[in-house]
């Protein structure tokens, strides 16, 4: 099998660690050869954060390059665009339809572009999630980046009890419930 | 599908836990380090075994005399730091390349090629070439842990400190990694031994020589070490290489021949002048400054190097494919694009202090850590940041160089790790050579911008057991500060008139500005706020002091958004109209 290239990118603050730790079992698990590069340091202080996720017999690079993501995970929508040329010709992208406020749009100093899932849309398999919505529903805000994870499982060929079963084993003891459902409510939006 | 998982001794790992491993199976004993992207997982990973003492020391300098000792005693030990830190324990570092070991000694240090985190894209090699002391550079995790055990036995053969360079893909990269048992090693004996260990010149002259013998050696041994490797296929083009730059060239040029590098200090001569004989178009790939074509250039043999390959920031296989297949690889990213620097979270106490120094039109000469960010806009209020514990002695110099009354427009901002790492020296010059400036401790009780790491101020060791804390204020009063000021960083009245006391007065003043950082566990959130649309006037005043709650919607109303309202109320205090309230 080819190395399949996954990307999940979006705010400093936002989870995206945990995302990649899930993502990371469930492959080793499945016998692939993986590699992970996560962000660490100044940059997450808000800043643009991005995850890479390859995996497959054996994988060299550690990074996923421009033009190569099979799917991309934006836990943000200036995020998605801001990465949106590292999606694969075909590639899934999935986008939280949230909004964060950079620093030179909340002083005045740019605008926070406009009909960002319209523009992405035009040329890519768009997958549009409210997860912060829905994961206020559930009761816990925090769980979105789960049900975002959800959605874009869908894109993988994992089976939902093997994610389940990640998520059981990597999410701190007393968050295993909401984080489940929170995966199979994002799985059942896909 | 539960209990699918395969039983396997295989982790995913960080670099740096890697590395921690490594140390850990190869049996070392003692292990200081100070924190700093990109190395600081190593000193924290290290902690979880039990084996090991390991601890944080105030600065490089001081965790690398720690490993030097521990050593000298006989036991196999660490230090790790980033590569600046490495300039600050030059010093020992320089003199441990004479005296040798006993016990193995290994210092990883990370570079940061691309600056995710750091004031300057520096080559550890260079350093470890001047002062005469073996590199080894993995290129995964399953080498970095390798790579430890075997710069143990280097070490202790060659008697030599042996660095291990990491960058910042590496120590941030997950691979699998196998895992082994600790191996069982029994202290050395020691045996004073004056001649090896007492650096004064007579003895320098000896050891001298003895550096030397080494260089020798390791370069003619290290043809044969294990981990520098040919990789024979088509020899049209060879390629050497070492680190991570090795995963890019698989990636991208899997059909030619590869030199991989495990020793990049000294080099290993012959083997490099084999593979150069053997392919027709060599090319040197390696992050940063051309050493390793330097050197080899030096030797008469031709090959391509930074001719064509940056030397700044990291490189990838794409970079590869363009610049020696000539593939036409061009993806557009969208234009027009705000940027996202990093910022100063929402209901940071450094933002609380800038808002003031900010409308006192202060300059201050800043320091390494988080309180760096108050040089983003809007706050836009540190002048300099040159490296840790800089704020205070450039101030002093700026003084020195201006007079006392310039010196009323200026304060230096340090915050209180970076301060016991090396401030306090300059605060100690300060007082001695009569300094009348004001310095801020910007105390958040952990050093922040590496992931809250204790120090010698917070009560608690690396391995969270409780300990006798420095009290800054009695350190500054026994430094001889006439005045010191410890104020809460939120009280914005009592900091603004502290501030302009201290500047005034003719006297040197510090103000220690307290309140623990917002993601620590101790600063419980008690309330977050929201704006009153009813009594908002759109007037924009709290969004001054530039927090990332704060937004803009579409009708133009300015919201706080409530999961990242800290509750801080430095907003309220901006607002003239009563607007911004308590979330009942």
């Amino acid at each position: 099998m080819n190395t399949k290239n996954i990307m999940i990118v979006g705010v400093g603050g936002q989870g995206t660690l945990l995302t990649s730790r899930i993502l990371g079992k469930l492959m080793i698990e499945a016998g692939y050869d993986v590699k992970l590069s996560e962000v660490h340091g100044m940059a997450q202080r808000g800043g643009s954060v991005v995850t890479f996720v390859r995996y497959g017999e054996k994988v060299y690079e550690p990074i996923v390059e421009e033009g190569q993501a099979d799917v991309l995970i934006a836990f943000e929508k200036l995020e998605a665009l801001r990465y949106i040329h590292f999606l694969k010709k075909g590639g899934a992208i999935v986008i939280n339809d949230q909004q964060i406020d950079p620093m030179p749009v909340v002083i005045g100093a740019v605008e926070y572009p406009q009909n960002i899932m319209e523009d992405i849309s035009k040329n890519h398999r768009v997958y549009k999630v409210n997860a912060v919505d829905e994961a206020k529903k559930l009761g816990n805000s925090k769980v979105f980046n789960i049900i975002v994870l959800g959605v874009a499982a869908q894109h993988m060929e994992f089976s939902k009890d093997q994610w389940l079963s990640v998520i059981e084993r990597t999410v701190p003891a007393k968050t295993v419930e909401i984080n489940k459902k929170a995966f199979e409510l994002g799985y059942s939006l896909a | 599908m539960k209990g699918a998982a395969k039983v396997t001794t295989k982790e995913l790992m960080l670099g740096n836990q890697a590395f921690a491993r490594g140390a850990y199976e190869a049996g070392c004993k003692v292990s200081a380090a100070y924190p700093g992207t990109p190395s600081t997982e190593i000193s924290e990973n290290i902690a979880k075994y039990d084996e090991i003492y390991s601890e944080w020391s105030p600065n490089e300098k001081v965790a690398l005399e720690v490993a030097i000792g521990a050593s000298i005693s006989g036991v196999r030990a660490l230090a790790s730091m980033k590569h600046v830190g490495l300039n600050v324990a030059a010093d020992p570092l320089f003199t441990a390349s004479y005296t040798g070991v006993n016990g193995g000694l290994v210092i990883i240090v990370a570079d940061d090629p691309g600056l995710y985190s750091s004031q300057n894209e520096q080559d550890t090699r260079a350093i470890a070439r001047a002062a005469k002391v073996p590199v080894l550079e993995p290129s995964d995790s399953a080498e970095a842990k390798e790579f430890v055990k075997f710069a143990y036995e280097l070490s202790e053969k060659y008697d030599t400190p042996v660095i291990i360079r990491s960058t910042t893909r590496l120590s941030h990269s997950q691979g699998l990694v196998e895992l082994s048992d600790r191996i069982d090693i029994e202290d050395k004996p020691y045996n004073r031994d004056i001649a090896k260990y007492v650096m004064m010149p007579g003895n320098a002259k000896g050891r001298h020589l003895a550096v030397e013998k080494r260089e020798l050696a390791l370069i003619k041994d290290s043809c044969n070490f294990p981990i520098n490797r040919v990789e024979y296929n088509d020899t049209k083009i060879g390629i050497i290489t070492s680190g991570i730059p090795y995963q890019y060239v698989k990636e991208a040029l899997p059909e030619v021949s590869v030199l991989k590098l495990g020793t990049v200090n000294p080099l290993p001569k012959g083997l490099i002048e084999e593979f150069a004989s053997r392919v027709e178009k060599l090319y040197i790939v390696e992050e940063l400054d051309p050493i390793i074509e330097e050197q080899v250039k030096s030797w008469g043999i031709n090959a391509i190097g930074k001719e064509i390959f940056t030397v700044q920031g990291e490189y990838s296989a794409n970079m590869l494919r363009k610049a020696i297949k000539g593939e036409d690889i061009t993806y557009h990213a969208v234009e027009g694009i705000p940027n996202r620097p990093p910022i100063l979270c929402p209901g940071c106490p450094h933002r609380s202090v800038y808002t003031i120094l900010k409308k006192l039109k202060l300059h201050a000469a800043g320091d390494i850590g988080c309180y760096t960010l108050g040089a983003v806009a809007p706050l836009s209020v540190v002048d300099t940041t040159i490296c840790m514990g800089a704020s205070i002695s450039t101030l002093h110099g700026i003084e020195k160089a201006k007079g006392k009354e310039y010196i009323k427009d200026w304060v230096a901002v340090i915050g209180d790790s970076t301060f016991l790492h090396t401030g306090v020296n300059s605060l100690i010059n300060m007082v001695y050579n009569k300094s009348t400036g004001t310095v801020l401790i910007l105390d958040n009780s952990t050093t922040g911008m590496t992931g809250h790491q204790d120090h010698a101020a917070t009560g608690k060791t690396l391995k969270g057991e409780v300990t006798y804390a420095v009290d800054l204020e009695k350190l500054c009063r026994a430094i001889g500060v006439p005045n010191v000021y410890v104020v809460n960083a939120y009280d914005g009245k009592k900091l603004e008139q502290t501030i302009k006391e201290a500047v005034a007065s003719d006297e040197i003043a510090v103000i220690i500005a307290q309140a623990p950082c917002v993601l620590l566990k101790k600063a419980s959130i008690t309330r977050k706020y929201y704006i009153d649309q009813e009594k908002c006037k759109k007037c924009g005043l709290c969004m001054k002091p530039g927090c990332p709650a704060k937004t803009k919607n579409e009708n133009g109303d300015i919201v706080i958004n409530e999961t990242m309202c800290n509750g801080c109320s430095l907003c309220v205090d901006f607002c003239k109209f009563d607007a911004i309230k308590a979330i009942e």
